[in-house]
């Protein structure tokens, strides 16, 4: 029963007309529309007695002609009426329905404004994001009963507990990587030993910290975002603050609390995984003895070392969470949202992480922890 | 997905879906035998059998969680059933994973409770969806024309077309979501809960949108609702789940007739009582016979 729809022009005296063959159905009619649209002459009636089935699309078409053209419709069967009848009425003079795209040399110049204005925009909205934190953190102090203990607990081993793992591997293999190629380099000197120096210094002071704070940033900075995120897009983040849970409290400040608290711990057994991968190596490859290489890190790590890793550890933690935070709570409105900002959460974050280390180097270095 | 899948765009002069309202396949649009489904060791459904006839407008009603719209899932190939048979407009869904058996799902549209509007997607893109899966050969013109007039045609005005989702109310977006399920000129309907939280004018006009399209389409609907309001108005016949199956089907006064207690309970308590005294109160006690007859 179904055929490709066609049409024929038999010209007549007030104009030609417009007979339809075949089925006119949605699944048909897309190449017959395109010849349908470059009828010139103009047309008095449209035909449809020979048709072996219609549906809205066909009726539309047949109602856009005669609407264009005043072209009456003949020989319609009852379907064929009541489908032409029912899109007449909907049809007022409404435009068409598009949503408005800018061309394309508009949209870059577009792009680029709104790039700079939300820079601009979103530096204060960060700054009143941590002034919010700030009151919040406050108001806990005052009333510490409030306090989310099992909320910072859950955080901490989300954070901290689960990633041992992950990043012990990492910490590990580094370790091995420095001593290797150090120990390559060294060699030309007749200097090996000095990849205890290596390894111990680099490990403590800069590696252990900032790689930490990458994965964490990759592992949990993206997760708060993602989550919290979501949690705005299903209103959960309103019905707590209808409820009189504030949201700071309850989402932001555990996350934040446990992200500082676990990141120098982590960023401190980073460094010894690492130093441990070393010595690894140096058994294997260098001929130094296991112990004797952990022996030797006690006198070339001066301590100060440990304190530049203890101090950096809760800063990174706290730029990885609050960027976080602050992305997953800035998501409205659809789910390609979520996605953007938590790639936004990591990107900020490693790269505030990696710029403020060098700050910090700098510093340490002024204030005689070199 | 399927844009590289010949089975995905049916060429024209081969195997194409009939119109609206065809008969090509017996007097039932979904056929269900046997179902059982469960999740894990909770049994939802334990051999459940139902017939929708073509053309009729079948309400599903049971209390929360005898697993309706798990039926529903099921029907439509997203939930696949422990054991049972499922046939649609002729075709098994059970034999036949959907995913490998395309054409079927260009004959049915389907309104899920929040709409499920594709949130990047403006309502007029989101009508578009289906039509630029199908039948790629559609101009943008004319797409764009039969996304104005479907959404037109389900009560939104035609600048609501260039909105997204999160811009519309709940209302409007259930109105979206139908526009959506219409836009291949669906033999077959699935609408869930299509009428919840809507309020009563507005739950009233969708009732008579759908009755409208109905008797325009000639479409077969699957309705499942709490509103006893719709029942009465536009439902033909009423199918029961409790105790993991259809208890009975049938038009609402066939159902008062039966001696079950959740049925009586359902239609005879107060709201009950009120949908019914304001469904006869606007069309007389001859409508009520008429579908009893029909039935």
């Amino acid at each position: 029963m179904t055929q490709v729809p066609d049409f024929t022009l038999i010209p007549g005296e007030t104009g030609d007309t417009l007979v339809f063959t075949g089925a006119m159905l949605v699944s048909t009619l897309g190449p017959l529309d395109r010849r349908l649209r470059t009828i010139a002459t103009p047309i008095a009636h449209i035909d449809l007695a020979g048709i072996t089935g219609i549906d809205t699309v066909g009726a539309w078409i047949c109602c856009r002609i005669s609407q264009e053209t005043g072209a009456t419709i003949v020989h319609a069967d009852d379907a064929a009426t009541r489908l032409i009848e029912a899109l007449r009425q909907v049809d007022a003079d409404s435009p068409m329905i598009a949503p408005s795209r800018l061309p394309v040399w508009l949209r870059v110049p577009d792009k680029v404004g709104e790039a700079v204005i939300g820079m601009a925009f979103g530096s204060v909205a960060v700054l009143s994001f941590v002034g919010q934190m700030i009151l919040a953190a406050g108001g806990l102090l005052l009333h510490p009963a409030r306090f989310r203990y099992r909320a910072l607990v859950h955080q901490m081993e989300l954070v901290g507990v689960n990633s041992l793992a992950i990043i012990g591997l990492m910490s590990f293999l580094v370790g091995i990587v420095i001593a290797q190629q150090g120990a390559e380099q060294l060699r030309q000197f007749g200097a090996e030993i000095y990849t205890v120096n290596l390894v111990g210094r680099i490990s403590m002071r800069e590696l252990g910290i900032l790689m930490t704070a990458i994965m964490v940033a990759g592992r949990s900075g993206s997760a708060f975002a993602a989550e919290i995120g979501t949690m705005k897009l299903t209103e959960e983040v309103d019905a707590m603050r209808t409820i009189g849970v504030a949201p700071m409290e309850v989402l932001v400040l555990p996350r934040v609390m446990a992200t500082v608290l676990m990141m120098p711990l982590l960023g401190v057994y980073a460094a010894v995984v690492a130093i441990i991968g070393g010595a690894f190596l140096s058994q294997f490859a260098l001929g130094i003895p296991f112990f004797s290489f952990l022996l030797r890190i006690r006198e070339v790590v001066p301590i100060h070392d440990v304190w530049v890793a203890v101090v950096k550890g809760p800063v990174f933690g706290l730029i990885v969470a609050l960027a976080g935070c602050y992305q997953g709570m800035q998501v409205r409105d659809n789910s390609e949202e979520v996605g953007k900002r938590t790639t936004a959460a990591v990107v900020l974050a490693i790269f505030t992480v990696i710029v403020l280390d060098a700050f910090f180097a700098v510093f340490f270095t002024e204030i005689n922890w070199g | 997905m399927s844009e590289s899948d010949p089975s995905g765009a049916p060429a024209a002069d081969t195997e194409v879906a009939p119109a609206a309202g065809s008969t090509d396949a017996g007097e039932f649009a979904i056929r269900v035998r046997d179902l059982c489904n469960a999740f894990g060791t909770h049994v939802v459904h334990e051999n459940l059998d139902l017939d929708v006839r073509r053309g009729e407008i079948l309400g599903v009603v049971g209390g929360s969680g005898t697993g309706k719209s798990v039926l529903m899932r099921a029907i439509i190939g997203l939930q696949i059933p422990e054991s049972g048979s499922i046939e649609v407009l002729g075709q098994s869904i059970t034999e036949a994973r959907v995913d490998a058996d395309i054409s079927i799902r260009s004959r049915w549209g389907v309104l899920f409770q929040g709409g499920a509007l594709f949130s990047t997607l403006s309502v007029g893109e989101n009508v578009e969806v289906p039509l630029r899966e199908f039948y790629p050969d559609i101009g943008d013109d004319l797409l764009a024309e039969i996304a104005r007039y479907k959404v037109l045609l389900t009560g939104l005005s035609a600048d609501a077309g260039a909105k997204f989702p999160s811009e519309l109310s709940g209302g409007m977006r259930k109105r979206a979501g139908l526009a959506r399920a219409l836009a291949l000129d669906p033999e077959l309907l699935f609408l869930d809960e299509p009428t919840a939280g809507l309020d009563p004018i507005g739950a009233a006009a969708f009732d008579q949108l759908i009755l409208g399209l109905q008797h325009t389409l000639g479409l077969t609907v699957f309705l499942i609702t709490h509103d006893l309001d719709t029942l009465h108005e536009i439902c033909d016949r009423v199918a029961v789940i409790a105790d993991k199956r259809v208890i009975a089907v049938g038009t609402i006064p066939e159902l008062l007739a039966l001696d079950h207690p959740w049925i009586q309970e359902y239609f005879s308590g107060p709201r009950g009582r009120a949908a019914m005294a304001a469904h006869v109160a606007d069309h007389g006690m001859a409508d009520t016979a008429v579908s009893a007859e029909r039935a």
